[in-house]
């Protein structure tokens, strides 16, 4: 397990600076000046070389991504345009918020997805498999945001029973929370479909398995055999589509966050696109893509301590 | 003694083109302390007779008469948790596939834990007794063989373990379904023959299905030939080698070129084909291959009587 661990992390150590190495190539290759562009028109020439020799743009282009590389590693992402202030610590204000959200969404998609999916599976052909089939489908299709704008018309302003924006009063765990359901829900909503019907999947592929027979005709009892025999092979595939899918996941926090106005990294993206923040833009671009490869090494653990076979195969 | 008796037992399978009746008319027994081999072709309908022992047929699979005994129970008749706590416990499974039979996320130790729980015993008991059994089926290392997965073992030594399972709570009846068929000869005559060592320490009763003539001459005590879903002969291993009675046993022995010699891995060709269950021809189900076939075959069943050497044939005198 050791060995598979360091493995992993090794490999994902590679992914995220392959992943800074493209990031960096992706604005050097965006035409214009960004001392011009973060200056505005009524700069002088003056300033504009002040501010290049400042932000390092004199200097030949591999010194540039060497520099941005070693600072990023070590946290430095640069200043941001309109307050100067460090781009990581105003990304990681937002990132909690933005966690949080995804780690709901993960919670709603896995809590829902995995019962129906094992249950569909015990009870194939039947009525119930049937509505969750088509509920799966349903909301697989629906995008997120009208699901997010559905759950805030009918949930926060027609019921009044949850709060509509906002991430909550700071401090206070159960308003936050309280604050998080239907943002959440949004969010993972969709997740409960796939998660669903490939739980389901591999639930009916196992439960043909010789092995399942086997532990059948040793009379082990049928609960056993669903959930400890069957559903923690059933559960792999979906443990590694997590991993996957927490990248929409994070797309849709950008529209959940939009609509609910909660704080968060999308929305704080979001706004600095629109005034053309531009180092604010790449290091949250930067700090989500780290996110999402951490989630997915998270993952990649999960299944090794799960599955032996995955463990001792690499 | 018997421990079980099978009488008259049908069972159908719903199917898109109607009813299979894939047994019919099915009797036989199992004795104390013997080992009963079943052999015929594939399709025959062996892993259908094990799975309505245990209880464990298809969702579209029923037993529509009949009855098996076993003790004091029917087991037609018994609820499935009725069955469940037979399972394992009284009658014991070793299936043909050695490496798909355990399962791959849990460790051999824990897998050999849950089948005790109905034991008493505690937890170290138990392990030891886990232990115990694979030092019996020849596991090197037993103790720490606990504590690793099935992928780590070859394919004999899955087998020796899932033997070792079955034989865990000392059932009265083994049922194994083509348990070498996946081995290569040698590891097979070594499991026949620690199959065959267990059985005598264990006293229990071996019910041993196979597509393998030779391995049936070797390790068991009766023999019952099977065709299409009916028992076609019945008797003694002795008796049905030297002396079968049933034209399609005579063409299985005439066919194998190794005779009982134990070399030929399956059964021979026979021409023609196996007739589609779910259509039966009015007369013997074996009247379309048959080299003995005569005009009341095609009108009239043959009927199998009961006890000692038997065959359902009309050229058979009972
Ligand atoms: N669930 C099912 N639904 C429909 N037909 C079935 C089902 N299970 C088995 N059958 C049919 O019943 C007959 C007997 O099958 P069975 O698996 O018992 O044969 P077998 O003797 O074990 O064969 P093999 O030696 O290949 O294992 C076959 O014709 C098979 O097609
Ligand atoms: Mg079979």
């Amino acid at each position: 397990m050791l060995y598979y661990s360091l493995k992993r992390l090794g490999l994902a150590v590679a992914i995220v600076s392959v992943a800074m190495l493209l990031l960096f190539t992706m604005i050097y290759l965006i035409p214009g000046d960004p001392a011009a562009v973060a200056l505005g028109p009524r700069a002088t020439e003056a300033m504009r070389e002040a501010l290049r020799i400042k932000m390092g743009l004199d200097q030949p282009v591999w010194i540039q991504f060497w520099n941005f590389f070693v600072n990023a590693w070590q946290g430095d992402l640069g200043n941001e345009v309109l307050s100067d202030r460090p781009v990581a610590k105003v990304v990681m204000e937002q990132l909690p918020a933005t966690l949080a959200l995804i780690a709901g969404g993960m919670v709603w998609s896995v809590a829902l997805g995995i019962p129906l999916g094992c249950w569909t599976a015990v009870k194939r052909g039947g009525m119930a498999d049937r509505i969750v089939g088509v509920f799966s489908v349903a909301v697989i299709a629906v995008p997120s945001f009208v699901v997010a704008i559905y759950a805030l018309l009918i949930f926060a302003v027609t019921l009044r029973w949850l709060p509509a924006i906002g991430a909550g009063e700071p401090g206070d765990l159960g308003d936050q929370l309280v604050h998080l359901i239907l943002p959440s829900l949004a969010v993972g909503i969709g997740w409960v479909g796939y998660i669903a019907r490939l739980v389901r999947a591999s639930m009916l592929e196992v439960l043909e398995a010789s092995h399942i027979r086997t532990a059948r005709a040793f009379g082990l009892p049928d609960r056993q055999v669903t959930y400890r025999y069957a559903l923690t092979i059933a559960i792999l595939p979906t443990v590694t589509l997590l991993g996957v899918g927490i990248g929409q996941m994070l797309s849709s926090a950008v529209f959940a966050e939009i609509v609910f106005a909660r704080p968060g990294v999308g929305k704080l993206v979001y706004d600095a696109i629109l005034t053309r923040n531009y180092p604010l833009v790449t290091g949250a671009v930067l700090v989500t893509t780290v996110l999402f490869i951490l989630i997915n090494l998270i993952a990649d653990l999960v299944v090794g301590y799960l599955d032996p076979r995955v463990r001792s195969r690499l | 003694m018997n421990v079980l008796e099978i009488q008259d037992l049908n069972v159908t399978f719903a199917t898109e083109g109607g009813p299979l009746h894939a047994l019919r008319n099915v009797s036989f027994d199992v004795p104390e302390h013997r080992i009963v081999g079943v052999v015929g072709e594939s399709g025959c309908g062996k892993s259908t007779l094990i799975n309505a022992i245990l209880g464990l047929l298809a969702d579209n699979g029923q037993v529509d008469s009949g009855r098996i005994l076993f003790g004091d129970h029917d087991l037609t008749r018994l609820g499935p948790l009725e069955m469940q706590s037979l399972r394992g416990l009284r009658i014991s499974t070793v299936f043909q596939d050695p490496m798909g039979a355990l399962n791959p996320v849990i460790s051999v130790g824990r897998q050999m834990l849950h089948i005790q729980y109905r034991s008493d015993l505690g937890r170290s008991e138990k392990n030891a007794r886990s232990v115990k059994m694979l030092r019996r089926v020849r596991i090197p290392d037993p103790e720490s063989a606990l504590d690793r997965y099935p992928h780590e073992f070859s394919g004999g030594m899955k087998q020796r373990i899932a033997i070792a399972m079955a034989l865990m709570m000392e059932p009265a009846l083994l049922i194994a379904d083509e348990p070498t068929t996946a081995l290569d000869a040698t590891l097979e005559v070594a499991t026949i023959e620690l199959l065959q060592d267990l059985q005598a320490q264990i006293g229990c009763s071996v019910l041993f299905i196979s597509h393998h003539l030779g391995v049936i001459a070797e390790l068991c005590d009766d023999v019952v030939v099977m065709y299409a879903g009916e028992v076609v002969e019945r008797g003694t291993t002795r008796e049905l080698f030297h002396d079968p009675r049933h034209p399609y046993t005579e063409r299985l022995l005439r066919c194998d070129p190794a005779g009982q010699s134990g070399r030929t891995r399956h059964l021979p060709t026979i021409p023609g084909e196996v007739p589609d269950l779910r259509v039966r021809p009015a007369g013997c189900i074996f009247a379309a291959r048959c080299h003995r076939y005569e005009g009341i075959c095609d009108t009239v069943p043959p009927e199998v009587g009961a006890g000692g050497h038997r065959a359902r044939c009309h050229r058979v005198t009972p």
